[in-house]
């Protein structure tokens, strides 16, 4: 390792003071809903709010959880299939567009691409028109409605994924598979698919969690036995009945899975969201 | 050579795709546009035309002058926010400190949790109740002895948006922040060694060769976060619910649509949308794909 000058210095050990300030900004509302959930009913104050609990207590999580549960199960439920489908769809259409340009393929991809960033009001009426008319006859209101929504709303991103992938590898690959006798699907199937693998961890991840966070398409999609769980804390927290310290539980188990999923594979998390500017 | 075969199989492989995003995306958004110039208001749709008459209203709508006032201080506190605590934290954790993934994961971690999620609990943070039901920030204040800082946050006449863009401000300026720290890590040490062997300070460093680098960065980040406060809406309702103080487009079309059933003046207010949107984001479609056609 070479000695670098400046950047290993003591004198920038100031530093750390105001990071330490910003890792407790950041760290402030955590504090809350944590501290707040381990509180026992009778601690629960707002004026003794930022005070540690005197015990663990799992009133509030056992309350929250119990008010929550099916809505949690909905999340998962709608999900799973939503980000491997649109995963998938994004993997072939990435392909061909990077590997197979086809004739109008440099104009279809940005029209895609403009599909990420639109706001989803200007679509919503007619989204909302074609689940009463087309899915609600065939009994597909609500969660399949949107999981649909999920995955076509999903493909520009997974597509812009993928494609910045597959263009960056080499194409005699595709090449040298194709001189071994294989067609354009064998060099998907068996060259292609094995090594996208990190790839689809970090469109899974990312398409995981907008689906889990959205609020807009599940709020207008879906009635109230099929709410996912933002819906569910948004319309828990709005209700004058269920007290806050239930609803600092309630937010932390909603946050929770898209939590953990960013703890145990940050980086893939970080890709993605860097794919998302644009920038491959 | 490629096998005609081929070429039709590829292009069966993207035609659902292409099907599904030009009428989910275009299709719709036709239809939508359409709606907007229909007077349809009520439950069963009525497409008899109007012309421009639904936008025309809104611009001498109070309401509406409302959400592109609050819209604006939105954009302004939380675009500028970001940007620049975003930058501040990318160089600070640049410096090559122990401890950087640690600090790096920790700004990060809002990203992962929903607008919602963090509305619910900022919404407590921010509960602008006095004397003895104070709690969240202003009890904190108080309780430090900083009781200049205590405030009525997002319920403060005519700026409670600026106190909405703070807690969209702790959700994304992590974002940003990864946005420098990767351009940064992409800068070669060799360019500012040379540069501090001309006699550069740090300060000079950063001014006149770090930043102008970073420049394609810092558009990235204004476009991004500067569509986003076009659409912000999840949020909104979390800490806030419909309140007219605190009400944007996208809060405004969701009702008038889905409460009040004026889907002309719904779809209008979504096209509007779309368009600011649309001004801001396809120039930077066109711009980066033409960037990386000349790599």
């Amino acid at each position: 390792m070479k000695p670098a000058v400046s950047r290993f210095s003591i004198g920038k050990n100031w530093l750390y003071i105001p990071l330490v300030l910003m890792a407790i900004f950041y760290l402030l509302p955590m504090y809350i809903m944590l501290v707040t959930g381990f509180k026992s009913f009778e601690e629960v104050d707002l004026r003794t709010m930022w005070n540690l609990p005197q015990g663990l207590a799992l009133d509030n999580y056992i309350e929250a959880f119990s008010k929550l549960a099916p809505y949690l199960l909905n999340s998962f439920i709608m999900v799973i299939p939503a980000a491997i489908l649109s995963s998938f769809l994004g993997s072939l259409n990435g392909y061909v567009l990077a590997k197979w340009k086809f004739k109008g393929a440099d104009i279809i991809f940005p029209l895609i691409l403009f599909g990420m960033f639109i706001p989803y009001q200007s679509i919503l009426i007619p989204l909302v028109g074609f689940t009463n008319t087309i899915m609600k006859p065939l009994g597909l209101s609500g969660i399949p409605s949107l999981i649909l929504a999920h995955i076509i709303y999903g493909i520009p991103i997974t597509t812009l994924t993928f494609r910045n992938y597959y263009a960056s590898l080499p194409g005699e690959l595709i090449e040298a598979a194709r001189i071994d006798g294989a067609d354009m699907l064998g060099v998907y199937r068996w060259i292609l698919l094995p090594i996208s693998i990190p790839s689809f961890v970090v469109v899974l991840i990312w398409q995981f969690t907008s689906a889990w966070n959205d609020f807009l398409f599940a709020v207008v999609l879906t009635g109230n036995n099929a709410w996912p769980i933002t819906v569910a804390l948004n319309n828990m927290a709005g209700s004058q009945i269920i007290a806050w310290n239930v609803q600092m539980a309630g937010s932390l188990l909603a946050a929770l899975p898209t939590l953990l999923v960013y703890l145990l594979l940050g980086n893939y998390f970080l890709r993605g969201l860097l794919a998302g500017s644009l920038k491959g | 050579m490629i096998k005609n075969k081929d070429r039709y199989l590829s292009f069966l492989l993207v035609l659902p795709s292409i099907l599904a995003v030009g009428v989910f995306i275009y299709g719709f958004i036709g239809w939508s546009i359409r709606v907007s110039l229909s007077q349809w208001k009520g439950l069963t749709p009525d497409y008899t035309f109007v012309g421009l008459n639904n936008y025309l209203s809104l611009f001498s709508d109070p309401r509406f002058m409302v959400d592109i006032r609050n819209t604006l201080i939105f954009t302004l506190v939380f675009v500028i926010g970001s940007i620049l605590l975003g930058f501040i934290l990318a160089v600070m954790l640049d410096q090559g400190l122990k401890g950087e993934p640690f600090f790096r994961t920790l700004f990060l971690f809002p990203m992962a949790i929903s607008f919602i999620v963090t509305g619910v609990v900022w919404r407590w943070l921010m509960n602008p109740a006095e004397g003895d039901r104070m709690s969240g920030f202003n009890l904190l204040f108080s309780n430090l002895g900083l009781d200049f800082l205590v405030n009525k946050w997002h319920t403060t006449p005519e700026w409670g948006m600026a106190a909405i863009a703070l807690a969209a401000i702790w959700q994304m300026s992590g974002y940003t922040m990864a946005l420098y720290l990767a351009g940064l890590r992409s800068i070669p040490a060799e360019l500012r060694e040379a540069a501090k062997i001309d006699g550069a300070t740090e300060l000079q460093i950063y001014r006149y060769i770090i930043l102008p680098i970073l420049s394609p960065v810092s558009l990235s980040a204004l476009i991004i976060l500067g569509h986003i406060s076009l659409k912000v809406f999840d949020l909104i309702i979390a800490i806030a619910g419909k309140q007219y103080q605190l009400d944007v487009p996208a809060i405004y079309m969701w009702q008038t649509t889905f409460d009040g059933l004026f889907y002309g003046r719904g779809a209008a207010i979504g096209t509007l949308l779309l368009l600011s949107v649309a001004v801001l984001i396809i120039p930077y479609i066109r711009y980066t794909l033409k960037n990386e056609a000349q790599l």
